[in-house]
């Protein structure tokens, strides 16, 4: 029972209050905070509020007993990481003092300020973060369904479907086959994981079974890092892979897992050994329940707080949220985190809320030893959010590099990739 | 009594100092996520952890957004933080001095 060995601690502590500035000041700004949703947003969120703000009780409420990232899936589908390295348990975050509650919610009370578990617990709080990720809408795509999703997996909500499904189709896929990837228009998660997945697909097929192919279907015209992910295609998966945008009949509006074929917008239909279908996404249900959705499916937010324009008192991260040009990521979401956690204590000490910077950072591999990334600055602008003027973007293309630096630039980055992730997870998790 | 007045007042002062002090860790979140949660660094990402003074740090970080020292992501990065901000980082990761 940590919190009540905080709560006597925090009662001690008061009639020594003007002896100890320190925790007087603590004791200022206590308050209860719940954390609804355990991925990238809220575990970043409970550890940070338990470094920086010692007088916040944190309740992180969780249904699953462990995390499976997004991020490096992709190389799981290459083979390259099994699903031990990607996956993580919330022990560490409760040794730090986090109530981590394994327990579906039911339903969120904004009103009364509490949340109710599937167990009937209610559980009661100061401040609400909620980082409730995304659902698929099963049937944008006819025929695309939770059943269908068996037989073409989508292999992008862990916590639905492990990547580990596609793999095996993947694998079990004869030389000479062919890979068909459906890929949404946006807004949806992680806007380079396609065509990082693209590569790492060549990547095995280039290794493994060299006579396939790889069709991609797009129902857009342009993707995040393109000109970089195309050059790296030509230059390491030559005759192996085919994108198709939205102008050249790349939108798929049908599938029939049965037959496993797709049928584009002007009725061309395609059969493959493997069919990947990433479908479009909104807001995960408890977010939509919790009425924090608006008609687009996501969660409108004030840019300066991260509030909820649609609910009071609940601060939304992540995915789930309206944040353009902050794309949806995992680097997103722990620094919505840290910054919604900053305004909950200023707020409980009745201070206003600090100046808001977020961040990305985001590779992708696209080769053994070839990383790309995007960075971005973003601050509140009078409307949503804005990227720092100046700062950001992509890594240089080829053309702007000597073959050298070229080399050494691409190998970094996917060093560097390693790294990022060794490190994010981490925080969250370590 | 005189004693508790002083404390008194230090208590009070307390929340301009406490603002900046809330900037600070926001700022370093954006360092956190590759560099790790004290700035050790790994998997060749370099270690920001007490490395430089604080001069230094500034110099660097400047350098980094002049294009002035090869870089694969921080030239973009250090180019989206006000020199105020690098101030801040600079005194968080620097030496002690």
């Amino acid at each position: 029972m940590a919190l009540s060995r905080r709560a006597f601690f925090a009662a001690a502590a008061m009639p020594a209050a003007l002896a100890a500035p320190r925790l007087a000041h603590a004791q200022a700004g206590a308050g209860r905070v719940v954390i609804i949703g355990g991925g990238f947003g809220g575990a970043s969120a409970a550890r940070f509020a338990r470094d920086n703000f010692p007088a916040l009780d944190v309740t992180l409420i969780e249904r699953s007993r462990t995390f499976t990232t997004c991020p490096y899936g992709n190389l799981v589908l290459a083979g390259r990481r099994d699903m031990n390295s990607i996956t993580f348990g919330y022990e560490k975050l409760a040794a730090r003092g986090v109530r981590v509650v394994h327990q579906s919610v039911v339903a969120v009370d904004a009103a009364a300020k509490q949340v109710r578990l599937a167990d009937g617990a209610q559980v009661p709080y100061d401040r609400l973060i909620m980082s409730p990720g995304i659902d698929l809408r099963w049937g944008a795509i006819e025929g695309y369904d939770e059943a269908a999703s068996e037989r073409m997996p989508h292999g992008w909500v862990p916590s639905l479907q492990p990547i580990s499904l596609l793999r095996r189709q993947l694998e079990a896929m004869p030389d000479g086959g062919r890979f068909v990837m459906v890929i949404p228009d946006n807004p949806f998660r992680c806007p380079p994981g396609p065509y990082e997945r693209i590569s790492m697909v060549a990547e095995y097929l280039k290794r493994a079974k060299p006579r396939s192919k790889l069709i991609a279907l797009d129902a857009k015209n342009g993707f995040s890092k393109q000109p970089l992910f195309q050059d790296a295609w030509e230059e390491l998966y030559p005759g192996i892979i085919q994108w198709r945008g939205a102008s050249n009949d790349g939108r798929v509006t049908r599938v029939n897992a049965a037959a496993m074929e797709v049928e584009t917008e002007f009725g061309e239909k395609l059969k493959g050994d493997v069919v990947n279908v990433i479908p479009p996404q909104m807001a995960a249900k408890i977010a939509r329940d919790a009425g924090l959705a608006n008609q687009s499916g996501w969660c409108p937010i004030k840019p300066a707080t991260l509030e909820s324009t649609q609910v009071e008192g609940i601060h939304v991260l992540g995915d789930a949220t309206i944040a353009a040009p902050m794309p949806k990521s995992g680097f997103v979401a722990s620094s919505h985190a840290k910054h919604a956690v900053a305004c909950i204590a200023a707020s409980l000490a009745g201070r206003a809320p600090p100046a808001a910077t977020f961040f990305n950072t985001c590779y992708s591999h696209v080769g053994a030893d070839y990383g790309i990334s995007i960075v971005g600055v973003f601050r509140p602008g009078p409307t949503g959010f804005a990227e720092v003027e100046g700062s950001g973007g992509v890594s240089p293309r080829n053309a702007a590099l000597t073959a050298e630096r070229r080399k050494e630039q691409r190998q970094l980055e996917a060093l560097y990739a390693d790294g990022w992730y060794d490190s994010i997870t981490d925080e969250m998790f370590g | 009594m005189k004693l508790k007045i002083v404390l008194c007042f230090l208590v009070l002062s307390a929340p301009p100092v406490f603002a900046q002090a809330t900037d600070t860790p926001l700022l370093i979140g954006g360092c956190q996520g590759c560099h790790g949660v004290s700035g050790q660094g790994g998997q060749g990402i370099p270690s920001i952890k007490a490395n430089h003074s604080r001069d230094e740090f500034m110099a660097l970080m400047r350098s980094f957004s002049a294009n002035e020292r090869p870089a694969t992501i921080m030239g973009r990065i250090s180019r989206g933080y006000s020199p105020e901000q690098t101030a801040l980082l600079a005194a968080h990761y620097a030496r002690p001095q």
